[in-house]
């Protein structure tokens, strides 16, 4: 099914977003934010982007003081999704003009709108910025 | 940074954030739920906007950790609102906090349908959306007919269609049923026509999950997704917004390529002409730029692309490029790529062709195994661990055990498991494979499972070579201070066997080797001690002449437990106490462990247990399971590269010696008696943790010596005894021999469809061989091999290879060896020469024997007609003055098949190019109709040329009419007769445990009534 979920989480562990692609309990995700943070946070820039984890691979990617974690099969195309990573903080750029940690942070909502815009159900919907920007463009033209 | 549209969010995220501990947090955080819970319960106060904020809030809560069960309500409840702000709000938090089987969803479905089919399209989209996400069975029911709608509509836009598709596969997912493949495999096809990219990227995810489950209804798909590529990769009217650092979206690349990996092959030459091109430009045209961005993004499609490649089994040329560009990668700095390439050269070993290449490469993976990065760590164990065989597994298993003292804790137990399995799946000799094992259990001792020692144990016990040197090994480990506990076991459990051999040498003498053992006793746990008590029995009856002194010390120590409170060890002390004072009659109770049979390792088993789990089946899993079953072939490909083409009678893998049987004949009652009394001794031991001993002592039920005599002698001794019986009586099973017994794996006349298309596989596999074949035609002439290989470590005896030619086939079958080693494989070459046309097939008579089991099968042959065809384009120019020239019967056939198995019409072009009849198209104006054809060979035609005709009706695919014309009478008739075969039965391999598909009718060419003539074609009738 491709992405199972996607975190971003600051450099002190704590989550800043959340979507998750398939059902787990709270505490099931708990424990893996925990895992997870746990696993990548320590690594060097010398290492991989990539860490398995459970049954999982995660592909991470840090910017200043965000990571980037997503959650995929064992047999995705790793380099695919890394690049994914890049191309929403991309889009989040292009939004709010050079993200930061605090924007996804108090905009919560409109980190939600994009990636609702870019996957569904663990797949790439889309990857046209200007097109995953529409809908909350109108929105603000219209509040 | 500007503040959420949403004050009081904002305040209570800072607040939140300012606080110091996790404690002040929870505090805040419960306060927040006090309020928003109360401003729930008077609702009447509450505006829209205000709902809409505490929703939001409650999502960060929730993401903070915290339950917010009692908000579920108030989110669902927001779907309904009229206005769009609060509306999304409603459909994207319950998409976050509600999982598909939740009741309230269920209320919602109502609403959810009519956002669906309404007329506002942000509502459509939504609602998709939220489907698309927790849709469950019951969503799939009722919205999938209007989701599919959406979908294929051109009058929505792209913006609805791109969430339709991706909706309708979570649908799919949830119940298959919903998606009716007929008519949907045309569907499909056509929204692969898709301009848009946005639409196009979710189809082809769709897709994948189709074909995933079900590649046959969609082979029209496959053209066009090969179209897709062409399009992408030469940068056809792909707009600015879809290129990503000058590529043009690569994820739509990846997904396409990755759809091309779920079809097995693809027939269509044309078709696999322009994908390789795009592939070679994909392999060759990708540098290493500066950009990380636009490296990454390319690199993305170049490893999918290098898994196609690998996928569709391209020329050697290919997949040698392909393996020096993963060998660059795993040399390479950069860390992802060299954690990809070491991947992707795992998942290359598939390809027996480039296994001697990979091998050239071991030195540096073995770098990479001391990487600091644990993730490229492990990439390279499960490289070592795939590429080693019988001719590197010396040095990759020294490597890892090497590797196991520095090795973090995380990877030590893989480490010893994988290194315990290689040791012995390719040991070269047993005494290193020993070395190994104890040498493992020295520095993993805790992640040594019993498995691996109960395995030592029994290729000890089954190989009389090995005896003393195992024991003495044992012994020096003895000597070692702080021995890991499962070598207390193992070391003492060989010696009790086996010291005796060792009697002669320094420090090993009855009394030195109970006293090292002894030592031991106060470290051990209590599961360790029934075998140490066993240990003592042995060397009390090896004992001789008896030494009153170690005597009496052993009679101490049994005596001192026979009070233990453990009733294993209680009951140990006190039967052996009572039966080494029986002086002779111990000799003959504790006689040595007789050999345990043959059986899978339990380890390697474990192995191959882990690796099946239960997630969706994926392209990668496909070709795993395709590499078990081609486990013989791979590992045995040294023996491909030998001078000779049939491996030495006896292997380097002989892991098991035939035991001397000298000394058995004299008293065979004593010996039945004695395996009897043997087993019930060790059944006692077998009780602590009662799977414990499983594997070593499971078989001897199994192997207890057939007869109630035996059954008497057995509860006369225990009379004698006086002892109640501690031994489960029902667990011996006496068996006798047996005749095909043996199961086979797999459907064989699924095999030999397969067979009949292409040029190697699998022919024939069962628990103890494997048949592969690989064949190449030439003209009139075929070679076959036949690789038998022996999956067991003991021999396989008796082997017998009979080929029953039908009567226009002149076949040779060089010699096949009566014994095949075990784990050796055999190579047999088969020659065939055609003498004339015919549908008969031939015969192979397969028999061996293992242990008692005889076995024998009757294997059909894949020396179809079709094998002797060879695709020949003709022109227009050639075409018709052969066909008018070849007026009529019998050399131009003509008949209307009725009852054809509905093909789409590409289909059976594809069905006809797979069996080597090439489609010529254009000729026949009709687009309706199919014209092939091909030359034939046999030693009666020579090199002749066959014309077919197909003649559909598109209003009725279950009939068509067919010509054929060839200049023989009776290749015209043996080939209409071939091709109606195929397109009346079918010519896919079929699903489940069907029966035999219709047998090849033996029907000369002058009377097409049935005729079973020759012996090989009434055999194959049968089969």
């Amino acid at each position: 099914m491709g992405i199972r979920f996607i975190l971003m989480v600051n450099k002190q562990g704590q989550t800043r977003l959340a979507q998750y692609y398939e059902w787990l309990t709270l505490e099931e995700r708990r424990a893996l934010e925990g895992e997870i943070v746990r696993k990548c946070l320590a690594r060097t820039e010398q290492q991989c982007s990539f860490v398995e984890h459970r049954n999982y691979k995660i592909v991470y990617r840090r910017y200043a003081s965000l990571f980037f974690l997503v959650g995929v099969d064992n047999d995705e195309n790793e380099l695919a999704i890394l690049e994914f990573i890049h191309l929403l903080v991309e889009t989040m750029d292009r939004h709010f003009g050079n993200v930061c940690e605090l924007d996804i942070m108090f905009h919560l909502e409109k980190a939600h709108f994009m990636l609702e815009e870019m996957v569904m159900n663990g797949c790439v919907v889309e990857t046209s910025k200007s097109n995953i920007l529409a809908p909350i463009q109108l929105m603000d033209k219209t509040s | 940074m500007a503040l959420s549209s949403m004050r009081g969010l904002s305040v209570f995220i800072s607040d939140v954030r300012n606080c110091p501990n996790k404690e002040q947090e929870r505090l805040r955080v419960d306060k927040e739920l006090g309020n928003i819970r109360t401003r729930f319960k008077n609702e009447k106060g509450l505006t829209p906007y205000e709902k809409k904020k505490y929703v939001w809030k409650m999502l960060y809560i929730y993401m903070l950790g915290y339950d917010v069960d009692f908000g579920h309500m108030e989110a669902v409840s927001l779907i309904s609102a009229p206005k769009y702000p609060e509306k999304q709000v409603g459909y994207i938090v319950t998409s976050c906090l509600l999982n598909e089987n939740h009741d309230f969803l269920r209320l919602a479905i109502n609403t959810v349908r009519n956002d669906i089919i309404g007329r506002n399209e942000t509502f459509q989209c939504l609602a998709l959306t939220m489907v698309g996400n927790i849709g469950g069975r019951e969503f799939a029911e009722s919205l999938a007919a209007d989701v599919q709608k959406l979908l294929i509509s051109s009058s929505y836009r792209p913006l609805v269609r791109k969430k339709a598709a991706l909706c309708l596969l979570r649908l799919y997912r949830k119940n298959p049923d919903v998606v009716n493949i007929d008519g949907w495999a045309d569907r499909m096809a056509q929204l692969l026509d898709e301009r848009d990219l946005g639409v196009l990227t979710s189809s082809m995810s769709l897709l994948v999950a189709l074909v995933s489950n079900n590649h046959e209804a969609y082979w029209s798909c496959l053209p066009k997704c090969v179209r897709v590529l062409e399009r992408l990769a030469r940068n056809q009217d792909i707009p600015q917004e879809y290129t990503y650092y000058g590529i043009p979206s690569p994820w739509l690349q990846v997904k396409t390529m990755r759809a091309l990996q779920y079809f097995p092959t693809i027939e269509d030459p044309n078709t696999r002409r322009s994908l390789f091109e795009v592939l070679q430009r994909i392999l060759m045209g990708t540098d290493v730029v500066k950009n990380v961005n636009k490296n990454n993004a390319a690199h993305a499609v170049l490893f999918e692309a290098l898994a196609l490649v690998m996928h569709l089994d391209a020329e050697k040329e290919m997949m040698s490029q392909c393996v020096a560009l993963l060998g660059k990668f795993i040399s390479v700095r950069e860390p992802n790529i060299r954690y990809l390439g070491l991947e992707n050269m795992t998942r290359m070993l598939m390809v027996a062709e480039v296994q001697d290449i990979i091998k050239r490469h071991q030195a540096q993976i073995i770098t990479s195994l001391k990487d600091p990065d644990i993730s490229i760590r492990r990439r390279a164990l499960d490289l070592l661990y795939g590429m080693c065989d019988v001719s590197n597994a010396k040095d990759i298993v020294e490597e890892l055990l090497q590797y196991l003292s520095t090795a973090d804790f995380a990877m030590r137990e893989e480490l010893s498991l994988k290194a315990a399995i290689l040791a012995e799946k390719f040991a070269p000799d047993l005494s290193w494979y020993v070395d190994v094992i104890l040498q493992l259990i020295d520095k993993a001792g805790d992640f040594v499972s019993d498995d691996i020692w109960f395995r030592v144990v029994q290729f000890v016990t089954n190989n009389e070579d090995l005896q003393p040197y195992a024991a003495a090994k044992a012994r020096e480990y003895l000597d070692k201070p702080a021995i890991h506990e499962t070598m207390v076991k193992v070391s003492s459990y060989l010696l009790g066997e086996f010291s005796h051999l060792l009697a002669r040498r320094p420090g090993s003498s009855p009394k030195e080797i109970f006293n090292i053992i002894h030592e031991k006793l106060p470290t051990v746990s209590t599961s360790t001690i029934p075998i140490l008590l066993s240990t003592y029995a042995k060397i009390l009856m090896h004992t001789q002449p008896p030494d009153p002194e170690l005597q009496n010390q052993i009679w101490a120590i049994f005596n001192k437990y026979e009070s233990c409170i453990d009733a294993e060890i209680q009951q140990r002390a006190v039967e052996y106490f009572a039966l080494s004072r029986k002086g002779a009659a111990l000799m003959d109770i504790l006689a040595e462990m007789p050999k345990f049979p043959e059986r899978q390792s339990a380890l390697i088993k474990k192995a191959e247990d882990a690796e099946i789990d239960t997630a969706e089946q994926s392209a990668i899993k496909l070709r795993a399971q395709q590499q078990t079953s081609n486990a013989l072939v791979v590992t045995d490909q040294c023996y491909a590269n030998g001078p000779s083409p049939i491996v030495p009678a006896v292997g380097p893998l002989t892991l098991v010696k035939v035991p001397s049987m000298s000394g058995s004949e004299e008293h065979t009652a004593v010996d039945q008696a004695l395996t009897q009394s043997n087993g019930t001794l060790t059944k006692v031991d077998s009780q602590p943790p009662s799977d414990l001993l499983g594997d070593l002592l499971g078989p001897l039920a199994i192997e207890g010596p057939p007869g109630a005599a035996v059954q008497s002698e057995h509860s006369a001794v225990t009379e004698v005894e006086g002892a109640p019986s501690a031994v489960d009586v029902a667990a011996i099973v006496p068996v006798g021999e047996q005749t095909n017994s043996v199961q086979p794996i797999g459907n064989i006349n699924e095999r030999f469809n397969a067979l009949c298309l292409k040029d190697s596989g699998v022919l024939y596999e069962d628990p103890y061989i494997q048949i592969g074949i690989k064949a190449e035609w030439q003209a009139q002439h075929g070679r076959l091999v036949l690789f038998l290989g022996n999956k067991n470590t003991s021999p396989l005896d008796s082997v017998q290879a009979l080929i029953l030619p039908p009567a226009h086939l002149k076949m040779e079958l060089s010699l096949v060896p009566e014994i095949i080693p075990p784990r050796a494989q055999v190579q047999c070459p088969l020659e065939v020469l055609n003498l004339h046309p015919s549908r008969d097939v031939a015969v192979l008579d397969f028999s061996y024997k293992f242990g008692t089991n005889m076995v024998n099968v009757k294997l059909r042959l894949p020396a179809v007609l079709n094998k002797f065809l060879q695709p020949m384009p003709v022109s227009a120019e050639e075409f018709f003055p052969q066909w008018r020239s070849l007026s009529g019967p019998p050399l131009k056939l003509q008949e209307v098949v009725r009852g054809v198995r509905p093909l789409p019409l590409e289909e059976m072009a594809n069905l006809f190019n797979s069996f080597r009849l090439m489609i010529c198209p254009g000729l026949d104006p009709n687009p309706n109709n199919l014209v092939a054809s091909a030359t034939f060979y046999s030693e009666s035609t020579r090199a002749m040329l066959c014309l077919i005709r197909i003649e559909t009706d598109p209003a009725d695919r279950t009939q068509l009419r067919m010509t054929v014309a060839s200049g023989d009478p009776a290749l015209t008739f043996e080939l209409k007769e071939f091709i109606k075969e195929q397109l009346v039965s079918i010519p896919t391999a079929p699903r489940g445990p069907t029966t035999a598909p219709p047998a090849p009718p033996v029907v000369q060419p002058t009377s097409p009534a049935m005729a079973l003539t020759d012996p090989g074609a009434m055999l194959a009738g049968l089969l």
